[in-house]
C-alpha cells in the first residue's frame, strides 16, 4: 500500500464520515425542535382550548376562535385555489404543451411557489384591504390561495405528465371530445397524485403566518365573520409568543404544537397513502 | 445567375388562391353527434384563462407593490437605497439596513446550510442503506414542512439561550482575534442576533437544497460511476470527480432555490434577529431583515409615507428573489435539457 494509496483511503473515510455527520445534524435539528413542542405544548393541552377564546392578558383562556379562524380561512382558500390550479395544470399538461405560453407558465409559476409569502400579503393588502378599508377574512383566503395555486398547478402537471399517451388515444378513439378524455379520463387516472399536491398546499398554508398579517389580522373574539378581521392560530403564536405574560406563551405553545402536529400529519399521509394510490 | 431565371426556377403553385374548392379536397374529419365543438373549445379558453391569471399574479405583484410605494420614491428618491436610516418620527426612511441583514443573513445561511446540504445529499444517494432512503428523505422534507413560526419561537425561546451560552463565546475565543474576521465575532453574546437569524435560516434552507442535490445526483447515468469505480476510484472520488462535475448546474440551481427561500424568509428571522436598524461590524449584534421589517412595523404605521416606505422594501425583496429564482430555474431546465439530449 502506497502512501498515495492511503491518503486516498483516508480522504474518502473522512469525508463519508463528514457526510454522515450533517445527516445527523439535519436529525438532530429536526428531532430538537419536535422533543421542545412536546415537551413545552403537550402541558398547556386541555379541553379548555377548544372551547374558551384566547385571553385578556394575564388569565387563562383557549384558542377556540384561532381555530375556527384558521379552519375557515384555509378552507375558503382551499376552494378558491383547488379548481384555478388543476384548470391551470391541465392547461400546461395538455394543451399548452412546448408552446411560449405554458412554457413561460411554468416558469412564473415555479416562481411564484418559492416566492416569499410576506410580499404575496403585502400585495393582497394593496389591492383588496386598501381598498375596501379594512381587515378580513377574506383577505387572509385571498392571500393563502395565491400561496396555494403554484402548488396545486406544479402537481397536477407533473401527475397529468404520467398518464400514458395511449389512454388518451383510446378515450379520443371511442369519440370522446377532448374535454371529457380529460376530466373522465386522464385527471381521474391521477386523482391520487392531484389530492396529494391539494393536501401538501393545505399544509404549507396551515403553516404560513406572515402573509395573514397584513390581512386577516387578529381578533380576540368569536367572529365568525368573514368580512371582518379574523383570528387564526399563526398570528396568535406570534402576538402571545413575543408577549410577556406566561399565560400567553403556554397558550402560544399549545397552539405551536397544534400547527405543528397538523402540518406534520397532512404532509406523512399524503407522502404514503395518496403517493401510493397515484403510482398504481 | 440573372434574376429573372432564379423566380421562374420557383414551383409553381398547383392552385391558384382564387380558384373555389371542390368536393375533391378531403374536408376536416366528421365530429361525433352529441360533442358540439364549442365544448372543447370553452373548456380550453377556460384553463387558459387560468394560466393566464397565474401570470398575471406576478405582474400584478410588481405593478401593485411599485404603484403602492410611488410616495416614498418620490420623497427618497434613489437615495432611498443607499441611506442608512430609518425614523419614524421625523419620516426619514432608507432602506441599507434591511437590505443589508437581508443579505447578510442569507450569506450566512448558504455558508453552513450548502455544504451541509451536500453532505446530506451524498450520504442519501450513495452511502444510505436502501431500507433508510424513503425514511430518511422524507425526514428531511419534513424540516420544509414544520411552519416557519415553529423555527422562531424554538430559536428565539431554546436554541438563542444555548446558543448564546455555548456557542457565541467559543467563537468569539477561536476567531475573535483573527485579523479580519475578528470583529465579526466580538461582541456580546446574547443569542439574539444576525449570527443566530442566519444559522436558523441555514436549517431552513437544508431540505430545499439537499432534496434538489439528491435528485440531480441521482440523474447521473450509473455507466458513467461505474466506470470511475472501474478504475479503481473511492466513493468520495467518484462523487466530487464525476457526479458534482456533471451536476453542476442543478446543484447551483439548487442553491439558488435555497438562496431565494432565505431571501424571503419572515418569521423565523423576526423572532431572533433583534430588528434594530443597524448596521454593524459584529454579526453578535442585533439587525433587521426586509420581511422581519414588514412584519414588525406594518401594521404599527399610520403615516402614508411609512407605509410606502415598507411597501417599497417589499417591492425590493420581491425582486431580488425574483432574479435569484429565475436564475435558478433556469439552471435547472438548462441541467435537464443537456440530460435530454444526451439519453
Amino acid at each position: 500500500m502506497t502512501a498515495l494509496h492511503r491518503k486516498r483511503l483516508f480522504v474518502n473515510r473522512m469525508n463519508l464520515v463528514i457526510s454522515m455527520a450533517t445527516m445527523a445534524f439535519g436529525m438532530l435539528f429536526l428531532l430538537w425542535i419536535l422533543w421542545v413542542l412536546f415537551a413545552k405544548g403537550f402541558s398547556a393541552l386541555s379541553p379548555t382550548l377548544f372551547t374558551q377564546m384566547t385571553p385578556p392578558p394575564g388569565s387563562a383562556g383557549g384558542l377556540a376562535n384561532a381555530i375556527y379562524g384558521s379552519v375557515m380561512i384555509v378552507g375558503v382558500a382551499t376552494f378558491i385555489s383547488t379548481p384555478i390550479g388543476i384548470l391551470a395544470g391541465i392547461y400546461l399538461a395538455e394543451y399548452g404543451k412546448n408552446g411560449w405560453l405554458a412554457r413561460l407558465a411554468r416558469f412564473i409559476n415555479d416562481i411564484l411557489l418559492s416566492a416569499p409569502s410576506i410580499v404575496i400579503g403585502l400585495f393582497v393588502y394593496t389591492v383588496y384591504v386598501m381598498q375596501v378599508g379594512h381587515f378580513s377574512g377574506w383577505a387572509g383566503s385571498f392571500a393563502l390561495a395565491l400561496i396555494a395555486i403554484p402548488v396545486v398547478v406544479r402537481t397536477t402537471e407533473n401527475m397529468l405528465h404520467l398518464v400514458p399517451a395511449s389512454l388518451r388515444e383510446a378515450a379520443v378513439a371511442l369519440g370522446a371530445p377532448m374535454w371529457k378524455v380529460i376530466l373522465r379520463v386522464t385527471l381521474k387516472a391521477v386523482r391520487g397524485g392531484v389530492v396529494t399536491g391539494i393536501l401538501l398546499a393545505v399544509a404549507r398554508m396551515a403553516g404560513e403566518t406572515a402573509p395573514l398579517l397584513f390581512t386577516a389580522l387578529n381578533n380576540q373574539f368569536w367572529s365568525a365573520n368573514m368580512d371582518a378581521p379574523m383570528a387564526n392560530l399563526p398570528v396568535v403564536i406570534f402576538q402571545f409568543a413575543m408577549s410577556p405574560f406566561d399565560d400567553w406563551k403556554s397558550l402560544a405553545w399549545a397552539a405551536a404544537l397544534l400547527i405543528t402536529l397538523t402540518v406534520l400529519i397532512i404532509n406523512i399521509l399524503a407522502r404514503t397513502v395518496f403517493r401510493q394510490s397515484a403510482v398504481r | 445567375m440573372s434574376s429573372p431565371s432564379a423566380t421562374a426556377a420557383l414551383p409553381t403553385p398547383m392552385i391558384s388562391r382564387n380558384e373555389p374548392r371542390t368536393a375533391r379536397e378531403p374536408g376536416p374529419p366528421a365530429r361525433p353527434k352529441g360533442a358540439p365543438p364549442w365544448q372543447d373549445w370553452l373548456f380550453e379558453r377556460t384553463t387558459m384563462f387560468f394560466t393566464l391569471l397565474v401570470l398575471f399574479t406576478l405582474v400584478g405583484i410588481i405593478a401593485a407593490l411599485a404603484w403602492a410605494a410611488v410616495p416614498a420614491f418620490q420623497k427618497f428618491g434613489l437615495g432611498f437605497f443607499f441611506t442608512n436610516i430609518w425614523d419614524p418620527v421625523k419620516m426619514e426612511f432608507g432602506a441599507l439596513a434591511p437590505i443589508y441583514g437581508t443579505l447578510v443573513t442569507s450569506a450566512i445561511a448558504l455558508l453552513i446550510g450548502v455544504p451541509v446540504s451536500f453532505g446530506i445529499a451524498l450520504f442519501l444517494t450513495e452511502m444510505c442503506p436502501v431500507i433508510l432512503k424513503r425514511p430518511l428523505g422524507t425526514a428531511v422534507e419534513l424540516l420544509a414542512a414544520i411552519p416557519s413560526i415553529i423555527y422562531g419561537m424554538w430559536g428565539l425561546f431554546v436554541f438563542a439561550p444555548v446558543f448564546g451560552d455555548y456557542v457565541q463565546p467559543a467563537l468569539t475565543k477561536v476567531f475573535g482575534n483573527l485579523w479580519i474576521l475578528g470583529p465579526l465575532f466580538q461582541g456580546a453574546p446574547n443569542g439574539i442576533g444576525v449570527l443566530s437569524a442566519g444559522f436558523i435560516l441555514s436549517i431552513m434552507v437544508i431540505p430545499f437544497i439537499a432534496s434538489v442535490m439528491r435528485d440531480v445526483f441521482e440523474i447521473v447515468p450509473p455507466v458513467l460511476k461505474e466506470s470511475a469505480y472501474g478504475i479503481g476510484a473511492t466513493t468520495w472520488e467518484v462523487v466530487w470527480n464525476v457526479v458534482l462535475p456533471y451536476t453542476r448546474a442543478g446543484v447551483i440551481g439548487g442553491i439558488m432555490l435555497g438562496l431565494g427561500r432565505a431571501l424571503g424568509e419572515t418569521m423565523a428571522v423576526t423572532f431572533v434577529i433583534g430588528n434594530a436598524y443597524r448596521i454593524n461590524a459584529s454579526l453578535f449584534e442585533p439587525g433587521n431583515s426586509i420581511a422581519s421589517a414588514l412584519a414588525n412595523e406594518f401594521n404599527e404605521a399610520a403615516e402614508p409615507v411609512h407605509r410606502a416606505s415598507l411597501i417599497a422594501l417589499g417591492l425590493v425583496l420581491f425582486l431580488l428573489t425574483f432574479v435569484v429564482l429565475a436564475c435558478s430555474r433556469m439552471l435547472l431546465a438548462q441541467l435537464a435539457k443537456d440530460e435530454g439530449q444526451q439519453t
